[in-house]
């Protein structure tokens, strides 16, 4: 549509291909190549090796995958029911009070995540609530940074959200509740997979709160990729890598499938 | 899609009044029905919970920040961390990188873009799923991405000793600020890249059709219909990827540089490595400032362009 002779297009697509391939494609290709790989210091890897792998899904990066995913869910469910019901909630608040809403749960996006596990360190670390050195001060933290991200997209559908079937429902007299569970909810079903497909995808990744914070029994997969390739074990840390892409794409997948089928009724 | 997309920039075309006045009945617009409680209440039980996890913490760390090892309450942390070179140098550091990959990716953003949205071609749709998913991993991959490629016992000095037959190759930036600009730049584009391409799927090609046949170029389309139509994404994508650079604490810690230290490093490296809470705190306090003072500027001009 912009560039209309034969030759220009051409050209354009070849200078994409050339800035896209080389910045996006290449570093994710290179990865799952370094997984298989035995050594790699020349143009290409030597050796397919699947041997990572298998050290990969066993012991300890087993159980810093099966952490991660108890970690990414809990904090995942948490985080959609808290920002899902302050997302509601500030859509029945007039103009001042919403807006104070809207600042209190987007500030978790503005602070950065290192002072986010700063903070929770510092306040749970003392009794009365003694937090520190357990699993729940990571996933307080992960539950901290993604009920931002929830809270925008509820808050995001709920503004979009017909008010027509609402005022129907509450017209032929159904109850709030009712209305809110029978209308409001499946109507945001779709919005709210999707914010949890989000929510699980950043927790599953999140690196800078969990250095801070994590226990040395509840090391999450990033804290582990960091660790192999810290020491050195780049190939190791490679194939944790693509262990933790792939379980993000295959729930990621699951998700987005629940979506579908909501968005059929 | 494209029908009801039209149908959209026709009707806001022709009556540009009518943002302004939903957004003032908007919420007088609600049927007032009697209600048991009112609905401020229901709002208190989530602030209740983020402000024990997260407003109580946070204001801690202030606190903290005034309270010298030694107790008492005195300003005594800012000034030594505010006379310490190490933070200087973290702060320039952390505002040069930050800026320079928001140019960054605004400009690589902007033209990838342009090419999937206006010069279509087989797999674009493919390439646009495609960014979607880059966005949902994690930062610090990119560096290690970059690592097998560029690192002293990467692909590319690998090569240049097999070629040349040289000790050592010449690509050693990775540990100095342009390899972590590099990676910032690679890993964030895509921000910047999807709020593009919502606006793009917006814009009415005939516009850009009657620009063509009136003789009108393509830079001369950019500049004079794109560019505009873009602005508010772009100002929408750049500043969040400016408060997210700031932030980036992840590809910082993967390069494994010891001379480049960030704001969010630098907090790191205070509380867990030395056990200077106060001084972590000053650092983090400073960080919040800085990003939040950022994220409230951008949220302010963004509803002003209405977007």
């Amino acid at each position: 549509m912009l560039v209309h002779s034969r030759a220009g297009k051409w050209a354009t697509w070849a200078v994409f291909l050339l800035l896209f391939v080389p910045l996006f494609a290449v570093p994710l290709l290179v990865i799952l190549a370094a997984s298989l790989a035995t050594n790699w210091s020349g143009a290409f890897p030597s050796g397919p090796t699947v041997e990572r792998y298998s050290a990969a899904t066993s012991g300890d990066s087993l159980q810093a995958l099966t952490t991660s995913l108890v970690t990414a869910v809990t904090a995942s469910v948490l985080a959609l029911t808290l920002g899902g019901w302050a997302a509601l909630a500030a859509a029945a608040l007039r103009r001042r009070g919403k807006r104070l809403l809207d600042a209190l749960f987007i500030l978790p996006v503005a602070v950065p995540s290192v002072v986010v596990g700063l903070a929770v360190l510092v306040a749970y670390s003392k009794p009365p609530v003694l937090l520190n050195g357990t699993r729940w001060i990571v996933i307080l933290a992960h539950t901290v940074l993604v009920t931002a991200f929830a809270y925008q997209s509820v808050s995001a559908a709920v503004r979009r959200l017909d008010p027509m079937y609402e005022q129907a429902a509450a017209g032929l007299g159904a109850s709030p509740a009712r209305v809110l569970w029978r209308v409001r909810l499946p109507l945001l079903l779709p919005s709210l997979t999707s914010a949890a497909g989000l929510c699980f995808a950043l927790s599953m990744g999140e690196l800078s709160a969990t250095m801070m914070l994590y226990p040395p029994d509840w090391t999450p997969l990033p804290v582990q990729i960091f660790a192999a390739t810290d020491r050195g074990s780049l190939f190791t840390g490679a194939a944790l890598a693509v262990v933790l892409m792939t379980t993000t794409l295959l729930v990621l997948a699951a998700v987005s499938r629940i979506r579908t089928r909501a968005s059929y009724r | 899609m494209s029908v009801s997309a039209t149908a959209s920039a026709v009707a806001r075309a022709e009556a540009p009044a009518a943002t302004p006045s939903r957004t003032a009945h908007g919420p007088g617009s609600a049927p007032a029905r009697p209600r048991s409680v009112p609905s401020w209440v229901w709002a208190l039980p989530p602030v209740a919970v983020l402000a024990l996890a997260f407003l109580y913490p946070l204001a801690l760390v202030v606190q903290q920040s005034v309270t010298p090892d030694e107790g008492g309450v005195s300003l005594d942390p800012y000034a030594d961390v505010f006379a310490s070179e190490v933070f200087r140098d973290a702060l320039t550091t952390t505002v040069w990188l930050a800026v320079g990959s928001t140019v960054g990716c605004l400009v690589l953003g902007f033209v990838l873009a342009l090419v999937i949205a206006f010069v279509p071609f087989p797999g674009g749709k493919a390439v646009a799923r495609f960014v979607d998913v880059f966005l949902s991993f994690p930062s610090f991959l990119i560096t290690l991405a970059l690592l097998f490629v560029y690192g002293s016992v990467g692909m590319a000095n690998g090569l240049w000793t097999d070629v040349t037959g040289a000790a050592e190759g010449p690509f050693h930036f990775l540990t100095t600020p342009w390899g972590v600009l590099l990676a910032e730049i690679t890993y964030f584009t895509p921000f910047v890249m999807r709020p593009l391409l919502a606006a793009f799927s917006q814009l009415d090609t005939g516009q850009l059709e009657v620009a063509s046949s009136l003789g009108a170029g393509p830079v001369r389309i950019i500049r004079r219909v794109i560019l505009p139509e873009a602005l508010p994404a772009l100002a929408a994508g750049g500043s969040l990827v400016l408060v997210m650079c700031l932030n980036e604490f992840g590809i910082v810690l993967f390069t494994g540089a010891k001379d480049v230290t960030t704001l969010p490093m630098l907090v790191y490296s205070k509380a867990i490595l030395e056990s200077d809470y106060p001084a972590a705190c000053v650092v983090a306090v400073v960080n919040i400032a800085i990003s939040v003072g950022l994220y409230g500027l951008y949220r302010v001009v963004s509803r002003r362009a209405g977007a």
